[in-house]
């Protein structure tokens, strides 16, 4: 079930370059897994605009989004006590009972945001996930110290070699040995390359442009090995078993 | 007093003349997370083909002033499955008259799809679609020209019991001698607008946006051609005619029955607020109240 109601803004701030953390307050009942994600109205803007959700407790969620567009552009003006109009439970999370004692969270760039709420589930659960996180160079790289700081392993990457491990994500999990399990998030090149390299089973989040991001318009929809699947209904996270290149 | 929101399309008696678009609300369950949809007039289901389509590239989404462009390419599971998955879905949490929107390729394809799903008694309408801008062949060509439009109407009149109403294109020169050839061809009623072609391209890198290229403009932005299109074919034919286009609130569904529509199709606004449907009829009352309408079949037509 969804929720569509209004939400206050407590916090809109830079987290590094084009980067900013959200805190809004309202009601976040609908919100049942990780790697789900909500769907702004913006002023200006015909479509919403859909966005991970990257913590929430009773009464408030995160988003961390980069200023992409026009959309969030706007977005990143506006300040604390403004209110928007979101679309809650959004989307079919990630299944953290899948995850095995050590699993691997990948994220690259704005893919981060989804996985420091799995990271929080996982380490409830009592197991012991691993922090994999890509960025183009140094400066982009942000929520490093928010993963050290739950008490996970984390390494970083950089393209440039400016932060790191030079290179991808998959350069650091070539080196890893002992994981159990994947979950990934990020842009379309790197969740091939994750696919591609890691040895275990896994689960991949997707981004896709959508229409209305709750399954009636058809305008994300992928092909499967299991048939047609909506990114925003069925998705965006989606078994590796089930995903075709 | 009471408003009287019903109006009558070719027999079929809505409560009220607020439709869903096809192609804005899937086969309508989906919207039943949302609010119990037995508010609506009637919904439009998603259109359908004899064959299961995947439909185009992505993206297939950009965004626009004031609308959107969708080139989705007519994904749906294909007649069969239409019929015997997804027409028990909506039932369950849907009691009111049905419209089905057929597609095709061929006035062969037309002539089957539409045969079949004149035997599902939940399907009180069938909704011509020769106006899809997103699939080659086929699709809008029908649409595009007096001659074909007249024969597949007529193709399909023929092994069809239900009020037939043939949705068009806007993307033509002449909107009022299609709209009377579907007229002599039989149809029951005419449905105005499908969406505009139009395009956007990405600034950063030089290309389209819709992997397409091209794609269905809608919203609010194209509400005063669609309004334009049902006024013009109003003065030219008998039969009822739906009106589409950028309708996203009550006064909306006023000028467009003024236009002359019997009843409305409410699209892109469902993608924005899955609400707008329910809030539309809700604010109804209210907007005939402040223009003095008791009963909204008296305003069909009257800005001729």
């Amino acid at each position: 079930m969804y929720k569509n109601d209004i939400y206050e803004i407590l916090e809109n701030k830079m987290i590094t370059k084009d980067v900013y953390r959200m805190i809004l307050k309202g009601d976040t009942g609908y919100i049942k897994f990780p790697g789900q994600f909500i769907n702004i109205k913006i002023d200006g803007c015909f479509l919403r605009r859909p966005i991970s959700i990257s913590d929430y407790d009773e009464n408030t969620l995160t988003i961390i989004y980069k200023i992409f567009g026009k959309g969030t552009e706007k977005m990143s003006k506006m300040k604390i006590g403004e209110k928007l109009n979101i679309l809650t439970g959004l989307g079919n999370g990630f299944d953290n009972n899948l995850s095995g004692k050590t699993p691997l969270l990948i994220a690259g760039g704005v893919g981060v945001p989804p996985m420091y709420r799995l990271c929080k589930e996982l380490l409830k659960d009592g197991k012991k996930p691993i922090v994999v996180l890509g960025f183009n160079t140094k400066e982009e790289i942000f929520y490093e110290n928010e993963f050290k700081d739950l008490g996970v392993e984390v390494h970083v990457s950089t393209v440039d070699g400016s932060y790191g491990t030079k290179g991808f994500v998959t350069n650091i999990i070539k080196e890893l040995k002992d994981y159990t399990y994947y979950y990934a998030c990020g842009p379309m090149p790197m969740l091939k390359a994750v696919y591609d390299e890691a040895q275990s089973d896994g689960q991949l989040s997707f981004e896709e442009r959508m229409g209305c991001g709750f399954g009636a318009c058809m305008g994300c929809s992928i092909k499967t090995k299991n048939g047609t699947k909506r990114v925003c209904k069925e998705g965006p996270v989606f078994r590796k078993e089930e995903i075709i290149w | 007093m009471v408003k009287d929101l019903s109006v009558n399309l070719s027999g079929v008696k809505l409560d009220n003349p607020v439709i869903p678009a096809s192609g804005t609300f899937g086969f309508g369950y989906e919207f039943a997370d949302f609010y119990d949809i037995n508010c609506l007039g009637s919904i439009s289901l998603k259109g359908t083909t004899k064959d299961e389509r995947y439909g185009n590239n992505l993206p297939r989404i950009a965004e626009c002033e004031r609308g959107l462009i969708n080139s989705i390419g007519l994904q749906n599971p294909g007649i069969d499955k239409v019929i015997s998955e997804e027409l028990p879905k909506i039932r369950k949490v849907f009691k009111k008259p049905l419209i089905a929107n057929i597609s095709g390729f061929s006035i062969k394809e037309y002539v089957y799809n539409c045969e079949k799903i004149d035997k599902e008694e939940q399907i009180e309408i069938i909704e011509l679609n020769i106006s899809c801008p997103n699939v080659n062949h086929g699709g809008m060509a029908f649409g595009t020209s007096p001659e074909a439009a007249k024969e597949v109407t007529e193709a399909v009149k023929k092994v069809t019991t239900k009020p037939l109403y043939v949705k068009l294109t806007p993307n033509v020169t002449n909107i009022v001698e299609i709209a009377k050839a579907c007229e002599d061809g039989g149809a029951d009623g005419i449905v105005l607008i499908n969406t505009l072609l139009g395009m956007r391209i990405n600034l950063k890198t030089g290309k389209p946006v819709i992997a397409n290229k091209m794609g269905g403009f809608s919203g609010p932005a194209i509400f005063p051609v669609a309004l334009r299109m049902v006024y013009q074919v109003y003065d030219a034919v008998k039969i009822p005619i739906i009106g589409v286009g950028g309708i996203e609130k009550a006064e909306d569904v006023i000028e467009m029955m003024l236009a002359g529509a019997t009843a409305v199709e409410v699209g892109a606004a469902n993608l924005v607020n899955p609400y707008a449907c329910k809030e539309i009829i809700e604010d109804l009352p209210r907007v005939m109240g402040k223009y003095k309408i008791e009963k909204l079949t008296d305003i069909i037509g009257k800005a001729h």
